[in-house]
């Protein structure tokens, strides 16, 4: 049974389409990169499954259940949700510790010492224990972004949503986010990312997603969406993404 | 000449100080309850109730605290035939003016802290009063200290405007002093040096504040 059901979900930002009719699956353990260009309506979808956006009409089941988009329904949600962001937004008045600790304490009534147990470990997972003191203004945008994802962590969430986690980041810093990435779909998590890191999508992923208009035009396998795109739309992403990869060349989709 | 300005003429001016400051106080706190419960008026589903809330900010702020003084002092005598002493109405009448500025500082200081704050709060699965507990009035509060120190030194300053109704603080007993004297040009320098004195330490003691926060957060000026 998919932990995650999105049924024909659509949504609209004044006259504009960003969702029209999407309808996706998601599988426990399976890592889901969803592609697209910009406008594609990837971040609205990814925001639409832990309710930072409302859609307009479809349904979201997650663990079999639909998704009550109230207060309280979301409240719960989250529990088991998690997000990571683009501009990583760490609280920037909290340590990296308190960062960590505070969904686990506040939210779901942890105990504090329990908490910096919890936040040591997930601070491992992403190689930064020694900044578990630093204020978040004192790393690199590297490491704030792998502060974020301990945070999503602590959680222990059931499923963890990236939005384009690497795109405000400096390109040297990038790999060490990907590797903080690579490890957890090793480790059977659960996780949905929009992404422009074609690299991790052909790698990592089970499935890749892609989106154009509002729309999911492609999906399957990443050995076949970059090895045989089936529309022009994706053969172009793929083109104006990677112009100079040998791996795409004989790669245009077939007429 | 009869008397002219010395050591007990100094004293006389210390003395007023307090009051001064008691006054100033009092119009903080009271100016902060009334800017609390203002702050409440204006975020409830209610919209007549969010608009007499907008009304009394936009009067407070549009109209002399001079007037405001006066209809509280002589209005209220008059049409409740009510006598409010010279101590009550300037507490009331620089608390509510006070209130309508306080309120809108701090309303500035919450909608300045990014949306994206808000969303990763909420995402943590925290509920709307812990996200602005632990995660929005922190921050708002290290924006707030610029211009709620800069309100309340100005807030000493008006309270000068307490003497027309005869409240003896310190601008009143620098009037007094005056007359028995005749010596503005000595009595009013004075006068303000002691304003300033107490109005100094309040801004420097903001600023080490700021800096002292800042330097917490790892936070480098970039001057």
């Amino acid at each position: 049974m998919p932990i995650l059901a999105l049924k024909n979900i659509s949504k609209r930002f004044g006259t504009h389409k960003a969702l029209d009719g999407v309808t996706l699956m998601v599988e426990p353990g399976e890592v889901v990169a969803i592609i697209g260009r910009s406008g594609s309506g990837k971040t609205t979808l990814l925001r639409c499954i832990n309710g930072l956006e409302k859609p307009d009409s479809g349904i979201i089941d997650f663990d079999g259940k639909p998704v009550e988009l109230t207060r309280k329904g979301l409240k719960m949600l989250r529990r088991e949700i998690a997000i990571v962001f683009q501009s990583y937004n760490l609280f920037p008045h909290l340590t990296v510790e308190r960062n960590i600790t505070l969904g686990p304490t506040a939210a779901k009534g942890m105990a504090f010492p329990a908490a910096q147990l919890l936040a040591r470990k997930v601070l491992r997972m992403v190689d930064l224990e020694d900044k578990i003191g630093a204020y978040p203004q004192q790393l690199s945008g590297g490491q704030q972004q792998r502060v974020a994802i301990a945070r999503a962590l602590a959680m222990e969430p059931r499923l963890v949503l990236f939005d384009e986690i690497t795109a405000a980041l400096d390109p040297e810093l990038i790999g060490e986010v990907i590797r903080v990435l690579d490890r957890l779909a090793r480790d059977g998590m659960t996780m949905v990312l929009v992404t422009h890191e074609m690299g991790f999508a052909r790698n990592s992923a089970d499935t890749v997603v892609f989106m154009h208009q509002g729309r999911i035009r492609e999906k399957g396998p990443p050995s076949k969406l970059f090895g045989s795109p089936a529309t022009i739309e994706l053969a172009s992403l793929m083109n104006a993404i990677l112009p100079f990869d040998p791996a795409t060349e004989h790669s245009k989709p077939h007429h | 000449m009869g008397r002219s300005f010395g050591i007990p003429e100094f004293l006389y001016l210390l003395k007023a100080i307090p009051w001064t400051l008691l006054l100033s106080l009092g119009a903080f706190l009271g100016g902060a309850l009334v800017g609390l419960f203002i702050a409440i008026l204006r975020i409830v589903p209610s919209r007549p109730v969010r608009w007499l809330a907008v009304g009394y900010i936009e009067l407070f702020q549009g109209t002399p605290v001079l007037m405001q003084l006066f209809v509280v002092y002589y209005g209220i005598a008059v049409l409740y035939n009510l006598h409010v002493d010279a101590w009550s109405a300037v507490l009331i009448a620089f608390s509510l003016y006070s209130g309508a500025f306080l309120v809108e500082i701090w309303r500035g200081s919450i909608q300045a802290i990014p949306r994206p704050q808000w969303e990763a709060a909420a995402c943590l699965s925290l509920s709307f009063p812990k996200q602005l507990w632990h995660v929005i009035l922190p921050q708002a509060a290290r924006i707030s200290i610029p211009p709620t120190v800069g309100f309340a030194v100005q807030l000493i300053k008006s309270t000068s405007i307490a003497s027309i109704i005869g409240f003896v603080e310190l601008t009143r007993a620098g009037q007094l002093m005056t007359n028995a004297t005749f010596q503005p040009m000595i009595i009013y320098p004075i006068v303000a040096g002691l304003y300033f004195v107490l109005c100094w330490p309040l801004s420097l003691a903001a600023q080490t504040l700021e800096r002292r926060i800042d330097a917490n957060l790892g936070i480098k000026k970039h001057l």
